[in-house]
């Protein structure tokens, strides 16, 4: 088990480390210069360059690499090049705001995918099914950046009941994580289904049957009891997706997370403040990635011996 | 022909020739009407103007140029440098096979979208760089998905055969390996087209996909967002549209893989 989780941990800095290397070195070899956006183009030549050497531009790529990751260490992430404040203040300040979106989507998602995908499993090949799973098609198939408006459209402009943006109060909460949480019921209930039909043919539930158990002891005690561990799984392969969408939702309702600072920064230029937002969503996918995967060799002892 | 098969196929149809015949067409895309501003629908324009009174049926079919040929383009990038890398890095499995499988790893460990966003972001607008963007982050999917597949078909007897005939490597991936692994990946495809519909869609909406005066369907709800109280048409129209095509482009791939995917019609 110790090398088991020796090795994760391992592979998941080796990805962290990576990610922040693709990212860094994206940033420093495209054209259009940091140093000109906040400058202006009427700016004199000697102003550049001592503009460059504070910031540390003028150094060889591979030497400002270095730095970046000794600073990474510290966890000095630099200052943006908008309001000069340090990066790190900036996302310990939007972090909270993208904690609760998520996690408000994510309970959106389990509540609305948990019993759409019990009733299309037990149901099957029926109306209820079909109906489930055309829902379950159609929710995939609605970016949320038509959801968001069309909620807002429905909730917010038609019916008044909420408001359009901002983030004041739970009433504020959700329409977001409506439109965040959606896509994700959508993927999730088909898990549940097809993991729950797997678990239904079982030899133990036909002997729970067999038993003359309730149905409904049948499903709930035997059936979904089990087939929660691989949902829970594909759950944490799914916060990638969550985290992503939260860049367009968050845009969408002037949420004022890390998704917001992505955009902002990507429209200031501001490189630090982007490197950072790309490095902490990359980091805590990985970190629930790898939790997901320990969790998972815990509970299965064929897959952190190799045999899985 | 059931209508599972045929509404998908009539959609994707419909994209396919207004991006095509577009340029054919006699469209105003951005023939600027002020009198027109927001006008829900007039005589010569069903679906109505937008906030600057350009036809939004115009626009449509010049956003359905834009995602059609990002789409495109995108899918066959990837599907073709993902399957070459992921099929060589199969077959010749040693160290070539161990950096090529980190790299995988290394995309598949963190949200694609998020470094498309990125890296949209960092090279600036335009429909070239959001290709190169989205296809930095598809090439992944075909390469684990061919690299999988070879491996599962590479000890088949015609390869051993070809192998003992002396046949290079490069012909037998090429002729007796891709052959044999292309149903998934054409379904991945297939797939691939709803989700990079999607993510050019996305990236245009945050400001990073095409310019003005040119349309995608994203910048076009982008658009409508601001006008939302008053002229809710101008995202209702670009948003349907993207609704049915990705909708078409996953049904299809769900078509497609109960029919081709030959391991499903073995079971039965």
């Amino acid at each position: 088990m110790v090398n088991f989780i020796a090795s994760r941990l391992l592979s998941a800095l080796v990805v962290v480390l990576g990610v922040s290397c693709i990212v860094f070195l994206f940033i420093h070899m495209i054209p259009g210069d940091p140093v000109e956006v906040m400058l202006g183009e009427s700016a004199r030549p000697a102003d550049r360059e001592a503009l460059r050497e504070a910031l540390g531009l003028n150094l060889p790529v591979l030497q400002q690499l270095q730095h970046y990751y000794i600073g990474l260490f510290q966890l000095d992430l630099g200052h943006s090049l908008h309001s000069s404040r340090p990066v790190l203040d900036l996302l310990i300040e939007r972090i909270p705001a993208t904690v609760e979106l998520a996690l408000a989507s994510l309970i959106v998602a389990v509540v609305i995918a948990f019993p759409l995908g019990t009733i299309a499993a037990v149901r099957q090949h029926t109306l209820w099914d079909q109906g489930a799973m055309g829902f379950a098609l159609i929710g995939v198939s609605i970016p949320n950046f038509v959801m968001g408006p069309l909620l807002i459209l429905l909730f917010s402009v038609t019916l008044a009941w909420l408001p359009v943006s901002g983030r004041e109060g739970f009433a504020s909460l959700l329409l977001p994580a409506i439109t965040l949480g959606s896509a994700l019921a959508a993927v999730l209930s088909r898990m549940v289904r097809a993991s729950l039909l797997e678990v239904l043919s079982e030899d133990y539930v036909r002997t729970a049957r067999a038993k003359g158990l309730s149905e409904w002891r049948v499903v709930w005690g035997h059936g979904v009891r089990n087939a929660l561990l691989p949902v829970i799984t594909l759950l944490g392969l799914q916060l990638g997706v969550l985290l992503g969408g939260a860049v367009i939702t968050e845009t969408i309702f002037s949420w004022p997370g890390i998704g917001q600072l992505t955009i902002e920064a990507i429209q200031r230029r501001d490189y630090p403040v982007l490197q950072a937002c790309v490095l902490l969503i990359s980091l805590v996918y990985v970190v629930v990635n790898t939790l997901t995967d320990l969790a998972y060799g815990w509970l299965d002892p064929r897959i952190r011996l190799g045999e899985g | 022909m059931s209508l599972r098969l045929w509404f998908p196929l009539a959609i994707i149809l419909s994209w396919f020739l207004m991006a095509l015949l577009g340029p054919l067409m006699a469209l105003d895309p951005n023939q600027i009407e002020l009198s027109k501003i927001l006008l829900n629908h007039d005589s010569s324009a069903l679906l109505g103007y937008d906030d600057l009174g350009r036809p939004l049926w115009d626009r449509l079919v010049m956003g359905a140029q834009t995602s059609f040929m990002v789409a495109i383009g995108v899918v066959t990038i990837s599907l073709i440098v993902g399957t070459l890398i992921g099929a060589v890095s199969g077959y010749l499995g040693g160290w070539f096979d161990h950096l090529v499988t980190r790299i995988i790893d290394i995309f598949l460990a963190f949200p694609g979208i998020l470094l498309a966003i990125a890296m949209a972001g960092i090279l600036g607008p335009g429909v070239e760089n959001v290709v190169i963007a989205l296809a930095v982050v598809s090439w992944v999917g075909f390469a684990r998905l061919s690299r999988a597949q070879v491996l599962s078909v590479k000890h088949r007897e015609h390869v051993q055969a070809a192998i003992a005939l002396g046949v290079s490597p490069v012909l037998i991936v090429l002729r007796h390996l891709l052959p044999l692994i292309m149903a998934p990946l054409i379904i991945e495809a297939t797939f691939g087209v709803a989700s990079v519909v999607i993510a050019e869609a996305g990236l245009s909406f945050l400001g990073l996909g095409v310019q003005a005066p040119d349309a995608s369907w994203g910048s076009m709800i982008r658009d409508g967002t601001r006008y939302l109280l008053v002229a809710p048409h101008m995202i209702l129209v670009p948003g349907i549209a993207l609704m049915l095509v990705v909708l078409a482009a996953n049904l299809l791939g769900d078509q497609l893989r109960d029919r081709l995917d030959v391991r499903l019609k073995n079971n039965r």
